[in-house]
């Protein structure tokens, strides 16, 4: 067993090649996640948050909401949701299963807000809550606006004149 | 000149094997619905175990355990001479703290996940160098304070790998004496940091494997034994994934354990029926397993020799936000019945 | 019709975003993937290709974190429009108001509410 030629990894050869066998074991032994079925449930409830998402902007228009602003009054509904599922200790159990489904509509990003600021509780509720409230919207607002902005920029120099 | 009790490279022999004269293992909720439940002491269904924050939550199971080992072994904090005790949060604040009520002279120890082997290799030390007649060894993990320092708050939706594990929620504690009845530590091999260039955070057992793989192969060069030497090969917490390839590591060294190895994350949870994915981890993993199962299975002599690796992976997410790939330990013990 | 097509639209991004978690390694968070909607739905907004495709899927296409990016964008040029340089800096956020304060206060009362369950 010790001659065996053929084994991946050989103790005995300069660490940085045995770093390049390890890598390939570990590649080989550890399983890929579920893609197939994490995509049907992600398909799924992502799917049906979108779906609620459409019965609510349905219902602001129809009692005369402009579309742009019955878009934000449907965010802010579905904002609260997520803040109060989180809040119950339910966002992640159904996050376990959904994935991206969960991540990608803008509970997700109420999600991402809420459950750092909960474990902020025990260090108070400024630099607790407060603070830990941005640690995953933080980036998000960052880059959001950044990049808007620049598209602002850009539109001015670069966009049609208006007379 | 080499030391009088060291043997080769990393172990040591003790000439008086040290005595495990009292365990004790609490756990938490999940493990306590896991098939080691009858092994521990006590299970605590509430994670905030009565406390108001994580943090204290595994102060508390950490100082229970300590008072416990203490109270079976019919001894006062004052009659030990050392409380060697870690866990695996920022500045080991759960032993800090928990110290802190007991009072007894402390040395604070971070080996991650090994922490439990380490304060058992080093307590042994103590004893049979002379400087201690009773040692108090702990360690302690909590899913929630775990979860919130490494990865992600415990609340935000996230998908597990299949390669994650799951930390456990539990302490153990132990009493280590010079002279009495009980597991006797033999020997100890202290492990090298060991990085193979493994960096995923949620692939523990990747990561730990070659570490746990060194100290073996150092251990049986020092002692000049080999595997059916063994009743059994205990590592830490390296989970299905992380045992697989620390059975194929050994083989590459000669060494075929698969018959003999087991492990703590592994024994710890039922995989199909738990939601663990790769199995438990922390250092109330190989802590709550050893003072539970291993040490009972010890007194009963149903086992009579075992080599405990207990294995850490010392990152920080500091460490691994700047990309840094996963320096591992290994600490090994030799119990005996 | 309109909800089944914000079904399939929304559900279908989530798909996508799912595949690339999947693919790619731990260093690709669900912050990552986030800052990524809105920087996608910012860039999409700006040349033109977001609004056809919110009229096309409704909520299916403004629900996802990408239509707060088209939202900031539409902000950003609509304030350039009417407030010239200074809109530039006003519009993004203002557009946006809503949303984000919803996600302030609803987050910051959850979290004064609410104890973590672990």
């Amino acid at each position: 067993m010790r001659q065996n030629a053929k084994r991946a990894f050989d103790p005995g050869k300069p660490l940085e090649m045995q770093k390049q066998a390890y890598k390939k074991m570990v590649k080989k032994v550890s399983p890929k996640p579920p893609v197939i079925r994490n995509s049907i449930w992600a398909f799924a409830v992502g799917g049906f948050i979108c779906a609620v998402g459409q019965a609510f902007l349905t219902l602001f228009q129809g009692l005369g909401l402009s579309t742009l602003d019955a878009g934000t009054a449907t965010a802010i509904v579905l904002v609260f949701i997520a803040a109060f599922l989180t809040g119950l200790g339910l966002y992640d159990e159904i996050a376990r299963f959904a994935g991206a489904g969960t991540i990608v509509p803008i509970t997700g990003f109420a999600n991402a807000m809420v459950a750092p600021a909960l474990e902020g509780r025990t260090e108070g509720i400024v630099m607790g809550v407060g603070a830990r409230l941005f640690s995953v919207a933080g980036p998000i607002l960052v880059l959001g606006i950044t990049a808007a902005w620049l598209v602002g920029i850009l539109y001015y120099f670069l966009g049609p004149r208006t007379p | 000149m080499p030391a009088e009790k060291k043997v080769g490279a990393q172990t040591v022999a003790f000439a008086k094997p040290p005595v495990v004269s009292a365990t004790a293992a609490i756990a938490g909720a999940k493990e306590g619905q896991g098939p080691l439940a009858d092994t521990f002491d006590k299970v605590i269904d509430d994670p905030y175990c009565g406390e108001d924050s994580w943090e204290r939550a595994e102060r508390r199971l950490l100082q229970e355990a300590l008072e416990m080992a203490l109270k079976k072994a019919g001894l006062k904090p004052r009659d030990v001479d050392y409380l060697l005790a870690g866990d695996l949060l920022n500045q080991i604040i759960s032993a800090n703290f928990a110290a802190r009520a007991l009072a007894i002279p402390f040395i604070g120890l971070y080996g991650a996940c090994s922490t439990i082997y380490e304060g058992l290799a080093v307590g042994a030390m103590l004893i049979d160098g002379g400087f201690a007649e009773k040692v108090l060894v702990g360690s302690s993990s909590h899913y929630a304070t775990a979860e919130k320092q490494f990865r992600f708050p415990t609340e935000q939706g996230v998908q597990r790998t299949p390669t994650a594990q799951w930390t456990v929620t539990g302490a153990g504690a132990l009493i280590l004496t010079a002279t009495g009845t009980g597991p006797r530590v033999t020997h100890a091999t202290i492990g090298r940091v060991v990085d193979l260039g493994a960096g995923d955070p949620y692939n523990m057992g990747a990561a730990m494997a070659p570490a746990a793989a060194d100290t073996m192969v150092h251990h049986f060069t020092d002692t000049r034994r080999r595997v059916a030497d063994y009743d059994l090969l205990l590592t830490g917490d390296l989970g299905f994934y992380g045992k697989t390839l620390l059975e194929e590591l050994m083989r590459s060294y000669g060494h075929d354990i698969a018959e003999r190895h087991n492990d703590c994350g592994i024994l710890i949870f039922d995989r199909e029926n738990q939601d663990v994915h790769a199995g438990g981890s922390g250092c109330g993993c190989p802590a709550t397993v050893t003072c539970g199962l291993i040490m009972r299975r010890l007194r009963e002599r149903k086992l009579n020799r075992v080599l405990g690796v207990g294995t850490g992976a010392l990152l920080s997410p500091l460490t691994t936000g700047q990309g840094e790939t996963i320096p591992t330990v290994g600490h090994a013990v030799v119990l005996e019945s | 019709m309109i909800f089944l097509k914000a079904f399939v639209v929304g559900g279908l991004i989530c798909v996508a975003v799912q595949i690339l978690m999947d693919r790619t390694n731990f260093k690709v968070t669900p912050g990552h993937v986030l800052v990524g909607l809105v920087t996608a739905g910012v860039v999409l907004s700006a040349v033109g290709a977001y609004e056809p495709f919110v009229k096309f899927a409704g909520a299916g296409a403004t629900v996802p974190l990408s239509g707060f990016g088209h939202i900031l964008a539409q902000g950003a040029i609509k304030g350039v429009q009417s407030g010239g340089l200074l809109g530039a800096f006003n519009g993004a956020v203002a557009a946006a108001a809503g949303g984000i304060t919803a996600a302030v206060v609803f987050g910051y009362f959850a979290a004064l509410l609410f104890k973590p369950k672990g």
